[in-house]
């Protein structure tokens, strides 16, 4: 077994070698090199079939036209010409938009720098499960309400929002619906007209294709009208300009193409592997899920290990790579704004860890993983005065803490 | 985030983990910190009559580097004078375990501890002294 074990899928995966094969032969002298969108000879041709192809593997995925398709570098990038070129283009007819606390830092940055140029955004509470509550969405609609952006699954907890149901709402009342699907593509299934959704930010490296690239579905039945952020060349119908990285879309394309074919078994597999993962811990005492367990997509387990800190924690796995949602390796020393949103307590959101589970996991990583880690929590525990306190009875809550 | 050889090796091999009876009138216990912040140390100081730290243990809630903290510390404090371990600085322990800026909270925490310990067993023994001697 090789070590470290990656369970960091959700961070970031590696290149599926079906996809890298493809993807080399669009880059040397031998290869397809050409810019797509040369239209004076041969090479640009070819480059651009294959963009084209790749485009339509993406769509395929999300039951789009490849003309709904817009390149971008990537899920945050796919995210910003969403918010800012909705909110620009329909600043006349309304400056809200409404969004949730626990979306990517992508869309809420954003969205704050919306908030600069005078629009207004209203960030919504998710419930404890993760989810936000439709009714209460509604009720956070205006008359100017151009724009609603939730994302399908959540980063931290991989918690799915049933996009369908808000999409539908959201048409109703006659605004405009972007979902942040870079976590959900090749994960839950998606089709944008059941959804209703107007604009779908995807990301290739999220389900193992390359860094760098991505797309933003935009919708043109009815069609949505966006203020491109990128200008030049006019590249993708005028909505951001840029020369396409052939070799990345037809990565992107593969990924997608490989996913759609691959996502039932694939998802059926990874459920055994994060329930083997999950009935590995369950037992341990003061072991919390974080979010859904249910309205979750299959790679995911994120877990606090109540009186153990998260980076203490990490520090020890350091034979298996995880994340925490505690940021004390930041100067701020606040834990994970996600799990604080679903009302968690501090020393739980302190104490969190992300497994996140992928394509190249194998039961024997998990067995380990679960050997690891109830060790190394025992360990730490043996030395936690709050573990301590909480043993001896003491109510934790109500200690006066001398805060620094 | 890179840890030093130093707080990797407090933190692999922690000296004197554990707790000594708080109730013991020869014991101080000062614990610092919050769960909100992320960290919480407890530290516990047996002092005998010649008032000389004769046993430290510690236990602490936090990243590696507030562990290698605690731990150092209670290795200094042993064999040291009230006076002596009162004097120690967070920045001796954070230049001893090669801290870097974001942890050197994690230094001053471990300074505040062995504060509040001593100050501990003093208000205990300044408690006994004032209680009547033939309480018997």
């Amino acid at each position: 077994m090789k070590q470290p074990i990656y369970l960091d899928y959700s961070a970031t995966t590696p290149v599926d070698p079906r996809v890298a094969e493809k993807m080399w032969r669009y880059l040397t002298p031998d290869g397809d090199f050409g810019n797509p969108a040369s239209r004076s000879h041969v090479f640009g041709w070819r480059a651009e079939e294959a963009v084209e192809e790749a485009r339509a593997n993406v769509a395929a995925l999300i039951g789009a036209d490849p003309k709904e398709i817009v390149w971008t570098s990537g899920a945050t990038e796919a995210d910003n010409l969403a918010l800012k070129g909705v909110a620009h283009f329909y600043g006349k007819k309304g400056r809200h938009l409404v969004t949730c606390k626990t979306e990517h830092k992508a869309v809420l940055d954003t969205c704050r720098q919306l908030e600069r140029e005078g629009f207004e955004v209203t960030y919504l509470d998710p419930e404890p499960s993760g989810l936000v509550d439709l009714a209460k969405l509604e009720a956070a609609m205006r008359p100017d309400t151009t724009l609603v952006s939730l994302m399908h699954v959540n980063n931290e907890i991989g918690v799915i929002q049933d996009i369908a149901a808000v999409g539908a709402m959201v048409r109703a009342r006659g605004a405009l619906f972007h979902s942040d699907a870079a976590q959900s593509a090749g994960k839950a299934p998606i089709d944008v007209n059941r959804m209703n959704v107007d604009l779908l930010s995807l990301s290739a490296h999220k389900i193992y294709g390359p860094k760098g690239i991505g797309a933003l579905y935009v919708r043109r039945k009815p069609r949505v009208r966006l203020e491109a952020q990128m200008h030049g060349g006019g590249h993708e119908r005028g909505m951001r300009s840029g020369t396409l990285p052939t070799h990345q879309c037809v990565g992107m394309g593969e990924a997608f193409r490989v996913a759609r074919a691959e996502m039932a078994a694939e998802n059926e597999r990874l459920r055994a592997l994060r329930d083997r993962l999950y009935h590995g811990l369950r037992d341990m005492p003061e072991v919390y899920v974080n979010g859904d367990l249910e309205q979750r997509v299959a790679g995911n387990l994120n877990v606090s290990f109540n009186f153990v800190e998260g980076e203490s924690l990490i520090m020890a796995l350091r034979d298996i790579a995880v994340s925490s949602g505690s940021a004390c390796t930041s100067a701020s020393l606040e834990p994970s704004y996600v799990l604080r949103a679903l009302g968690r307590n501090d020393e739980l959101a302190h104490s969190s860890i992300r497994f996140t589970i992928g394509r190249f996991t194998t039961p024997q990583e998990i067995d380990y993983t679960v050997r690891l880690v109830r060790e190394k929590v025992a360990k730490l525990r043996a030395m936690s005065p709050l573990w301590e306190m909480y043993q001896e009875g003491v109510d934790l809550s109500k200690v006066q803490w001398a805060g620094h | 985030m890179a840890y030093s050889d130093k707080v990797l090796d407090h933190y692999e091999n922690p000296r004197n983990v554990g707790a000594l009876d708080k109730n013991d009138p020869n014991v101080g216990t000062g614990m610092v910190g919050a769960p909100a912040c992320g960290d919480v140390m407890k530290l516990q100081i047996k002092v005998n009559e010649q008032g000389v730290i004769e046993d430290a243990k510690f236990k602490t809630y936090g990243c590696g580097s507030a562990i290698a903290s605690s731990s150092l510390l209670t290795e200094w404090v042993r064999g040291k004078t009230l006076e002596e371990a009162t004097s120690i600085k967070n920045t001796e322990i954070a230049a001893e375990l090669a801290l870097p800026p974001v942890k050197i909270h994690c230094s001053v925490l471990a300074e505040d501890a062995i504060k509040a310990a001593i100050a501990d067993y003093q208000a205990k023994a300044a408690a006994r002294k004032n209680k009547p001697a033939n309480a018997a």
